[in-house]
């Protein structure tokens, strides 16, 4: 019941050519992606790639060189970040270190004048959702990550935003912690219906909490797609290899001598969609084996290309052996060297022509 | 075998006390030796010629507190406290916002607002004894030009006189204060700013709510210096007024000065210089005990 009265219907944000310049540097170019209202969307990429600024400029505390931003359908480009209607969780938190957490949380509703006894409701309602309410009275500094991150939170989500924003929450937090507020965040999210950006640099974090993965890369868009369209069809090398741990495979399509015709594509398999195949058309030497508990994660190589496979512990494999793999047709990736795109045409072609 | 740890630790016991002895020494001989000779000599009458200094009890004091010159000199001090002080940390404050801004040539700015801290306070006064000179000084030109305003002595005049050396000081005092408020300002966050400015509040909000809260440490450092120097600086008094006219411009350093080594009643003047102490030792605890509650530290 109590989430009835905090829910929110979110809002879609578009950015139509966005980009972001400083002197000669370009922090994000000429980005075109469009969030659907209520939905969970992670900016991904490593560090430098424009997310944070791409998140920045969406809340307005960057102001944006080229194109528009949109939120549900109005310009909203030069209107102040108080003006966009939405919240933001800080990597810091931005916690205000002289007020306690109860004065954090209202910060906002009382800056716009809400009425005492309607801050107050909102406040227990916010307070009992997050497990809050024991800790009111305290300050950020007597405060665990974990509650200065949940007060973070409350301060979000307790105006009923159709937008939040959060810039990397988790990763001032230990690995365990991380989990929990993971699954609890998503939760949250769902729960009371806005529209969710998340930026982050950990790619398990992207593809379990998102229903859409932005890939980012030296200010450009990579791929934008649901977690699993990501995996099964990555749209270029560096997202083959961005996500999926460990990474995709890639090999120059020379590096087997049977489709040697061609040089300038590069093939791509995952090291868990190869198997030990008797005759099958890779034959590689291990180098080294790495024993995980549940699968074994040995290092091969072929034709001077180091490459990784995954395999079920019960084979016996040792250093200095030589195997041969086998895989499915559609586990095998074809891209364009030069262009760097996903060919999916020649995949039949340069399957059939492995396995010949 | 007992004695050698005893031997090594009598050493060490006067390696201590040799390396404290240095800055000791000039402790007592110029802070506390005089101080306690002072609160003795207060209780004692002046020596002249051949006359002994003989013991007197509290007769000095008594005299203090029915001096006509003693209190309004006290008063003097008071406002010439209440004024420049809120004055001068307000305007580090707003001089320590706009310079922390991003703007052009802002070090130059900086620079600018902390110069008169550097210039020696006897010079500074001479500066300004110009821009008060009457008839051809700084201000009466630029009042005569714009509003055709009649010479005016403000030096000169009972009413003006401590005004004028008010202004001085708070000219002097403000960029000491900024560079402190500049320090505070770098070491607040940035992001707190821009969580405020998310959560819809406006410039005036965040300075209020965010920024000033944060600020008020070094507000309380910079309040109690402030009001130490405010009975402590009196060198620009000796160029621009003199204590005058008719005491109106003398404060309680100046006072004590003039009773010792113009009048040499240094009895007397001890008495006055233990006042002075007791005054300014009641205000750094009154300060610390009423703000303290009210600071938030990191």
């Amino acid at each position: 019941m109590a989430d009835a009265l905090l829910a929110s219907a979110g809002k879609p944000i578009e950015l139509d050519g966005v980009s972001r310049v400083w002197g000669d540097t370009i922090a994000v170019d000429a980005m075109s992606v469009g969030i659907e209202a209520g939905s969970f969307t992670a900016l991904l990429g490593p560090s430098g790639c424009g997310k944070s600024t791409t998140l920045r400029m969406i809340a307005g505390l960057e102001s944006v060189s080229q194109g528009r931003i949109l939120i549900g359908g109005e310009d909203i480009t030069e209107r102040t970040p108080s003006k966009r209607d939405l919240s933001m969780v800080f990597q810091s938190y931005a916690l205000f270190p002289h007020l306690s957490v109860a004065e954090n949380i209202v910060f906002g509703l009382k800056v716009r004048r809400v009425a005492r006894a309607e801050r107050e409701e909102r406040l227990k309602r916010v307070a009992d959702l997050l497990g809050l309410s024991g800790m009111l009275e305290r300050k950020p500094a007597q405060l665990s990550g974990g509650q200065q991150q949940r007060v973070a939170l409350g301060r979000a989500i307790i105006a009923e935003k159709p937008i939040c924003l959060m810039d990397e929450p988790l990763s001032n937090l230990d690995a365990k912690l991380r989990h929990e507020m993971r699954v609890e965040i998503r939760a949250l999210q769902r729960q009371l219906g806005f529209t969710m950006v998340y930026v982050t640099h950990d790619q398990v974090e992207a593809i379990t909490m998102a229903d859409k993965v932005v890939l980012l890369n030296n200010g450009r868009l990579e791929q934008a797609a649901s977690p699993r369209e990501l995996y099964e069809r990555p749209a270029s090398p560096f997202a083959a290899r961005f996500i999926g741990t460990p990474p995709m495979n890639l090999f120059p399509v020379n590096a087997f001598r049977k489709v040697c015709s061609a040089p300038d594509f590069q093939l791509g398999i995952r090291p868990e969609a190869l198997r030990l195949e008797r005759g099958g058309p890779v034959s590689a030497s291990i180098r080294s084996v790495e024993y995980l508990g549940a699968d074994i994660l040995a290092d091969c190589e072929v034709a001077d290309t180091p490459f990784q496979v995954r395999l079920p512990t019960s084979e016996r494999i040792i250093p200095g052996q030589s195997i041969e793999l086998g895989f499915e047709l559609d586990a095998l990736h074809v891209f364009d060297a030069d262009t760097g795109r996903r060919r999916d045409d020649l995949v039949t072609e340069f399957g059939a022509r492995l396995r010949s | 075998m007992s004695a050698k740890p005893s031997m090594t630790s009598r050493r060490e016991w006067i390696y201590g006390w040799l390396l404290l002895l240095p800055a000791m020494v000039l402790l007592f001989a110029f802070t506390h030796v005089p101080a306690i000779t002072t609160l003795l000599n207060s209780f004692f009458s002046t020596p002249r010629g051949r006359r002994a200094a003989k013991f007197v009890g509290v007769e000095n004091y008594d005299r203090m507190l029915s001096d006509p010159v003693f209190w309004k000199v006290f008063w003097n001090n008071v406002w010439y406290a209440v004024g420049t002080i809120p004055v001068s940390i307000a305007l580090a404050i707003a001089m320590a916002l706009w310079v922390n801004d991003r703007l052009a040539g802002r070090s130059f700015v900086r620079m600018a607002y902390f110069t008169p801290t550097v210039l020696p306070l006897i010079a500074v006064a001479n500066i300004w004894l110009f821009f008060y000179t009457p008839g051809f000084g700084l201000f009466d030109q630029i009042t005569g030009y714009l509003f055709g305003w009649p010479s005016s002595n403000y030096l000169g005049n009972t009413d003006t006189a401590l005004v004028a050396v008010m202004v001085v000081t708070v000219w002097k005092e403000a960029g000491f204060f900024m560079i402190f408020y500049l320090a505070a300002l770098q070491s607040i966050p940035l992001s707190l700013k821009e969580a405020a400015q998310i959560e819809g509040a406006g410039r005036w909000t965040v300075f209020w709510r965010i920024t000033f809260p944060l600020l008020m440490p070094t507000t309380l450092f910079v309040s109690v210096n402030a009001v130490i120097n405010s009975f402590r600086l009196v060198d620009h008094i000796f160029i621009l007024t003199d204590g005058g006219p008719d005491n109106a411009s003398k404060l309680l350093l100046f006072l004590i000065y003039e009773v010792a080594f113009r009048h040499w009643e240094t009895a007397y003047a001890a008495s006055l210089t233990v006042a002075l102490l007791v005054i300014l030792s009641l205000l750094a605890i009154g300060q610390f005990y009423f703000v303290d509650r009210k600071v938030h530290y990191k």
